[in-house]
């Protein structure tokens, strides 16, 4: 049986010109809380069994020597799958994360702007190393809304409508955050996830505003097929570990005796 | 040395390190001639079978590795898209001739009445069929780590050493002769992975 699957998400950010990433965290794509060394904690995560990681650079800098660097160390001794996002813009930067550690490479603002670039990235990698990351915020009507540029674009379009889109345009996976909900530890958005994950055929990874374990279960009633954290793994005293057991408990298939 | 083959066509950084890790010698393999310095060779890929198997050719690892795996037997490890290109045909991108050393062809996944999502992402059981020396130490209905779209439907079931329930079926580990293929990727796959990596590294054909 295919488990679900908890994934930590390391958000980081780099002084302009600086050359090492440090771990953070955020309050609706705002406020940063400095957390520190990725890599320690990559090591921590991957000790506690998480089933992947996604690294994210929130800053949007672009693919970079840094993040290089940072891929190369940490994939020196963590054995496990890694995505990588923010400000991948061309085939060149799938390929250049591809080769130096990333199993997935997750794009967002770039598929706004340019749409042909998920078709090519899936033709030339494979559909499945194509995460399409897309973040949404409720309008004053209480629709989704799909935002891009870390949150501070509205593109007007809906959540659904752009999921369904990005599938057809050859995404392998969906990363949908919840600005709204982003380390507001009140739990996921769960009838977006619902709305998304009934309309792709592709595997859902849902994120933003988990803050208990019972979050991560709402989560995968509501279709998720993987539901990642940064707050909720950063901040708690809460493993990955000590929250399969509630995860199993209710009814879920996920990896517990590894 | 075992020969990780580098033609662009997959993340080989992690199958480096976790050999490494394990003690190995490895190395990239960026030309074709240096294949037959190797002992052991494993081909890694990610992407679109029709694209890896061009590369393959044009690169001229193709030849490189008929001669040194049919020839003369050096062991060889597949790894996802790298299992896939022992078929003797790959459907992705048009109808393609593999390395043919798997008799069938990869075909897309097709989601039964559970309607499973593809690509198949995520960490899933396997069900070991056959007893092989690369699956020593592996418990019964280990998880091991997939993330693909379509899978190997071999012609010949004496080569299917392990199966994954999901979709129209998965062939998750093939094998014949020096020949070890896994549609899972060891070198993700935590301590499982890197069992099957170490056993590979004992490997006596």
């Amino acid at each position: 049986m295919l488990k679900r699957r908890l994934i930590p998400k390391l958000q980081l950010t780099r002084a302009a010109g600086g050359d090492v990433y440090q771990l953070v965290t955020t309050i609706d794509f705002g406020l940063r809380i400095k957390i520190g060394d990725p890599v320690s904690q990559a090591k921590i995560y991957q000790a506690q069994n998480a089933d992947e990681l996604i690294f994210l650079d929130i800053d949007s800098q672009g693919v970079n020597e840094a993040m290089v660097e940072l891929l190369k160390k940490t994939t020196e001794n963590i054995f496990m799958p890694i995505t990588v996002g923010g400000g991948v813009r061309s085939v060149n930067d799938f390929q250049n994360l591809l080769s130096n550690g990333a199993d997935k490479v997750a794009v967002n603002t770039a598929v706004y702007r340019t749409p042909s670039l998920v078709t090519e990235a899936s033709r030339v990698f494979g559909v499945q190393c194509v995460v399409v990351a897309i973040d949404f915020k409720r309008s004053s009507s209480g629709k989704c809304e799909v935002w891009v540029e870390g949150g501070r674009t509205s593109t007007g379009r809906f959540l659904k409508d752009y999921a369904r889109e990005v599938e057809q345009l050859g995404a392998g996976e969906l990363l949908i955050t919840s600005i709204d909900r982003d380390g507001s530890k009140s739990g996921l958005d769960i009838e977006a996830i619902t709305e998304v994950s009934e309309s792709v055929g592709i595997p859902v990874i849902a994120g933003g505003g988990c803050g208990v374990a019972k979050h991560f279960v709402e989560g995968f009633q509501a279709g998720a097929d993987a539901v990642t954290a940064g707050t909720f793994f950063c901040h708690q005293d809460q493993s990955p570990m000590q929250c399969r057991a509630h995860i199993k408990n209710a009814g879920f298939p996920i990896r517990m005796h590894i | 040395m075992i020969g990780v083959i580098d033609c662009g066509i997959s993340n080989i950084g992690s199958v480096l390190n976790a050999i490494e890790h394990l003690g190995g010698d490895v190395n990239r393999v960026v030309h074709p001639d240096e294949v037959f310095a190797c002992k052991k060779l494993v081909l890694p890929g990610v992407g679109s079978f029709a694209d890896a198997m061009k590369k393959l050719e044009e690169t001229g690892f193709s030849l490189a590795l008929q001669k040194a795996v049919v020839s003369d037997r050096v062991p060889i490890l597949g790894i996802c898209l790298g299992m896939q290109l022992m078929a003797s045909e790959g459907k992705e991108g048009g109808e393609t001739l593999g390395l043919g050393w798997f008799p069938g062809a990869v075909k897309r996944l097709i989601p039964s009445d559970h309607g499973e999502r593809v690509p198949h992402v995520g960490w899933n059981q396997i069900r070991i069929l056959l007893s092989h020396p690369l699956l020593d130490g592996i418990p019964k209905e280990a998880d091991f780590y997939f993330v693909h779209s379509y899978t190997l439907k071999a012609k010949d079931s004496a080569v299917v050493v392990a199966t994954c329930d999901y979709c129209d079926g998965v062939t998750a580990v093939a094998a014949k002769d020096n020949i070890f293929a896994t549609q899972f990727h060891p070198e993700k796959s935590q301590d499982h992975g890197l069992k099957i990596l170490e056993n590979f590294l004992d490997w006596k054909v």
